[in-house]
């Protein structure tokens, strides 16, 4: 009963978002704001983690190709497919569910704690559409943004490793990448980050918006958040590789 | 005027209000006052629309807070200011900022040196035109109070509500915080409805006191006839203090 009531509410707190909103002056300065914190403070962590995925997976994938008969490029292939259908989206949106949604759900708990929320709704302002849907629509619009840079920066880290480690030649890398190349797979992996995205933004969000209590509550609202959100983000991977796929 | 009618709350199996009425009057200070526990900061949220009461309904000069259109509604709630217990301050914005917020949300068609000019007002008026530019956290607990009280008579409201707003103060700053609510509610013309358990708060300011036990209205009057009134529970809150004893 407890996860029904769950889901109402989290339904009925994202209708509230966009039900009786302000007046549309009000939310490009806070998407703005929200795209440069959500974007470019989590720059730095996308760019390493992605470019080390990327190495790594090109050092595995030739170590398990011994067999003469597999051309070296299958590598730069095996790495692009890695990278755009699996790595770059639901690691990246992994790895932002621990940085971004702890990151919303502390700063949105702390509101509702310190009564800031309901300073804003004593003033006739809907809460939850102010402060929550700028989170989203940045989210939206930035963490699919971070994904492709990340596929960039996994693609370019295994590149470098295999060149340099001499594990693979520049002209069978880039061959690989070219190999049977579907453009689908660019989209697909636009679609699962966009999906991500939404889900790490408004269970975050939802989580941070419902604390009661104090400081303790508020760190057990962001790891509720990291944790909702990564399984809610393996669910969507689950669904959408098998609807899209 | 505001008149609330018959407030009923619950949370699960635990009645809090158990069905309040009493009539605000306009340019009065009205004092919910009561021990802790006894549903005071729940009848105020009740009053603002922060909780929805489970029966009853809240007035405000004829018009319903929950059985209106939400335009109505709305309506109201940009006629309220509201200063918070421990002021409710957007930690992010500087003083100025905050007091400007309301300003910035609701009202479009005002200029921008109008707004600065208000905001300068408000904060002169709380004495604290110097902290504009400082953050809440670089300021004191009843600075923030103050600032509090700017923001919430920059849109010039018709109503005021104060949650507990001597908390955490010093005997001091706490008398010119209620001095501060008192001269403003005159000066704006304003139904003021201050929640507080501070007997200098009540013997203070106190034009209207209603006395809350138990989630039911044990007692109202004024705070001259406090002191004589027959409800025990009462007589035991108002003279815990020796203080108090001795102004019989």
């Amino acid at each position: 009963m407890n996860v029904i009531q769950n889901w109402g509410k989290y339904f009925i707190f994202l209708s509230g978002t966009v039900r009786n909103r302000e007046p549309f002056r009000v939310y490009p300065p806070l998407i703005i704001d929200e795209m440069v914190k959500i974007g470019t403070n989590s720059f730095l962590i996308v760019a390493i983690v992605s470019s080390f995925i990327g190495a790594v997976t090109c050092i595995q994938t030739a170590d398990n190709l011994v067999s003469p008969l597999v051309p070296l490029s299958v590598i730069g292939t095996i790495c692009r497919d890695m990278t755009l259908l699996e790595l770059a989206p639901t690691f990246t949106c992994v790895v932002l569910a621990g940085k971004v949604g702890s990151n919303l759900a502390g700063e949105i708990g702390s509101m509702r704690i310190t009564e800031q929320i309901d300073a804003i709704d004593v003033m006739g302002i809907n809460s939850s559409s102010y402060l929550i849907l700028p989170k989203i629509i940045a989210a939206c619009i930035m963490i699919p943004a971070l994904c492709i840079l990340a596929s960039f920066l996994s693609l370019l880290g295994g590149y470098l490793v295999g060149v340099f480690g001499d594990v693979i030649t520049p002209t069978d890398f880039v061959s690989g990448l070219r190999n049977g190349f579907r453009a689908f797979n660019v989209f697909f992996a636009l679609i699962k980050s966009f999906v991500f995205a939404f889900l790490i933004s408004t269970i975050a969000s939802y989580k941070g918006f419902y604390t009661t209590g104090g400081a303790l509550e508020i760190g057990q609202a962001s790891t509720k958040a990291v944790t909702n959100s990564v399984i809610g983000i393996l669910i969507a991977d689950l669904l959408l590789a098998q609807i899209l796929i | 005027m505001i008149e609330i009618v018959n407030i009923k709350k619950s949370f699960g199996d635990k009645q809090i209000l158990g069905g309040v009425s009493a009539k605000f009057q306009d340019s009065n200070n009205s004092l919910i006052i009561g021990a802790s526990g006894t549903g005071k900061s729940v009848l105020l949220k009740c009053i603002v629309g922060l909780i929805r009461p489970d029966e009853g309904d809240v007035f405000f000069d004829g018009r319903s807070l929950y059985n209106s259109p939400s335009k109505v509604v709305k309506a109201i709630r940009r006629e309220m200011g509201m200063l918070f217990q421990g002021g409710a301050l957007f930690d992010s914005l500087t003083v100025a900022e905050n007091v400007r917020f309301p300003l910035d949300m609701m009202v479009a068609e005002m200029l921008d040196s109008e707004k600065t000019d208000r905001v300068m007002h408000s904060l002169e008026r709380v004495g604290l035109e110097q902290a504009a530019h400082k953050r809440p956290a670089e300021i004191s607990g009843g600075m923030r109070k103050r600032v509090g009280i700017a923001r919430a008579i920059v849109m010039n409201p018709r109503y005021l509500f104060c949650d507990e707003p001597n908390s955490g103060l010093d005997p001091m700053t706490s008398i010119k915080i209620d001095e501060l609510i008192s001269e403003i509610t005159d000066e704006y013309k304003m139904t003021t409805v201050v929640v507080t358990h501070d007997m200098n708060s009540v013997m203070g300011i106190g034009e209207y006191v209603m006395f809350l036990y138990n989630g039911l209205k044990e007692w109202e009057g004024d705070s001259k006839s406090i002191l004589h009134a027959e409800s025990q529970a009462l007589r035991d809150f108002v003279f815990a203090s020796k203080i108090m004893e001795g102004l019989l």
